[in-house]
């Protein structure tokens, strides 16, 4: 081999000579999520993993996501085995105070209602062509939850897993942006004034029982999300026992945080060039958009309805905190509202229907699973 | 069944056994509270 040939042979093997233009536009993707993370403060436990796990993934010739590649390795344990997103649900059970939710359980149904945008996008997305399962995939990030969309998909398209976790998470980190103005237009000044009675305390038993209880209901009702419920009732038993505060403090903070590390670089990953620039994903971010409006929708709608029967009226704006979006839905619920009334202190009332959200999601998805499954 | 009425069938029951779920949830945690009030210590 002369010195030339040589020299060659080096340079066809260095990623300048398989770089595309593609790759270029997934950094500048991954560099995107970075700076809304950064200089926005957007989910950046997220999408700082993801949006440089997007920039690693999109590195031409690494041996990264190859069979048996390091972040492959991730992706395989973590999400194809379903491992993650129930992980990452019993250190929510932990952080989760479900005590709003006892102590107000109408707020049940307002997550329920929130449902409503992951079944309006499901139908759009059959409509635009999507089969069945791609549907109720692209459909379950009106959910606003991370974690239940990756399981669903998982289950019912892995082709997707990529553009609806993405579409997910980047919802999840711009309810502040998309919620109050629908939140504004559903809803009248008197309306958002109404001031909600203080809740009621909640025993220790109740707090006990409550995971207990949960877990009964949703296992024998929908059977397919019992890993994911499972897991986030043992969480809030760890939480509101109080005699095993080392796996608490685990559940909360070392494994959720390991977790979340390795449900970054996973999820990021599945966005190489070559899967993610096509039509599809662009859709499924638009049907995500609609799912997730139609959500807050749902929610402030039947909080609505729901006032024409309720002697003690409820502010309509805790409504929008359906969404599963924990807990930045309901901080949105009292941002809103404290723009008319200063006064009126509406975060724990929008917490019921807040928790009440990831319940009500992963029950959507338990529907999903059982009719198609 | 065509893909058009089972995706709206799905909406239906999904929607429906959604909210009944979380209705029933509900009306557990309603129950609970009378089985399980607060106590004196508590208080």
């Amino acid at each position: 081999m002369s010195t030339f040939e040589f020299l060659q042979s080096i340079i066809v093997k260095t990623g300048f000579f398989h770089l595309t233009i593609g790759h270029v536009i997934m950094w500048f993707i991954g560099l995107f999520f970075i700076y809304l993370a950064i200089k926005k403060d957007f989910e950046p436990l997220l999408l700082v993993p993801i949006g440089f796990s997007i920039f690693l993934v999109n590195m031409p010739i690494t041996p990264l996501t190859g069979k048996g590649d390091l972040i492959n390795l991730f992706y395989h344990y973590g999400l194809e085995w379903e491992v993650i997103p129930c992980l990452i649900f019993l250190g929510i059970g932990a952080l989760t105070d479900f005590g709003p939710m006892i102590a107000n359980p109408k707020t049940l149904i307002l997550g329920a209602s929130a449902q409503l945008g992951v079944y309006i996008a499901y139908f759009g997305a059959i409509l635009l062509g999507f089969n069945i399962k791609e549907a109720a995939s692209i459909g379950i990030i009106g959910g606003a939850d991370g974690p239940t969309t990756i399981y669903l998909t998982q289950m019912l398209a892995p082709h997707l897993l990529g553009s609806t976790a993405v579409a997910a998470y980047s919802y999840m980190s711009m309810v502040p942006l998309i919620q109050p103005p629908i939140m504004r237009l559903l809803t009248t000044e008197k309306e958002r004034k109404i001031r909600m009675k203080q809740l009621r305390p909640v025993s220790k038993l109740e707090r006990i029982m409550y995971p207990l209880v949960a877990t009964v209901l949703i296992c024998l009702l929908v059977p397919p999300v019992a890993p994911l419920m499972g897991l986030m009732m043992v969480g809030n038993l760890f939480r509101e026992c109080r005699v095993v505060e080392r796996l608490l403090k685990t559940s909360q903070n070392e494994l959720l945080n390991i977790v979340t590390i390795f449900l970054g670089l996973a999820v990021g990953s599945t966005m190489q060039a070559e899967n993610f620039l096509k039509p599809q994903p662009i859709f499924i971010f638009f049907l995500g958009l609609v799912a997730f409006a139609f959500s807050t929708v749902g929610g402030l709608a039947f909080a609505k309805l729901m006032n024409l029967f309720l002697k003690e009226k409820i502010n309509p704006l805790i409504g929008s905190a359906g969404v599963s979006a924990v807990p930045m839905a309901a901080r949105v619920s009292q941002k809103v509202g404290a723009e008319y009334d200063p006064k009126n202190f509406l975060l724990m009332h929008a917490m019921g229907p807040n928790v009440a959200g990831v319940i009500g999601t992963a029950t959507a998805a338990g529907m999903f699973l059982t009719m198609l499954k | 069944m065509d893909n058009w009425t089972f995706g709206i069938t799905m909406i239906v029951v999904g929607m429906g056994g959604t909210l009944l779920t979380l209705w029933i949830l509900s009306l557990l945690m309603s129950f609970m509270k009378r089985i399980f009030p607060m106590t004196k210590e508590e208080k």
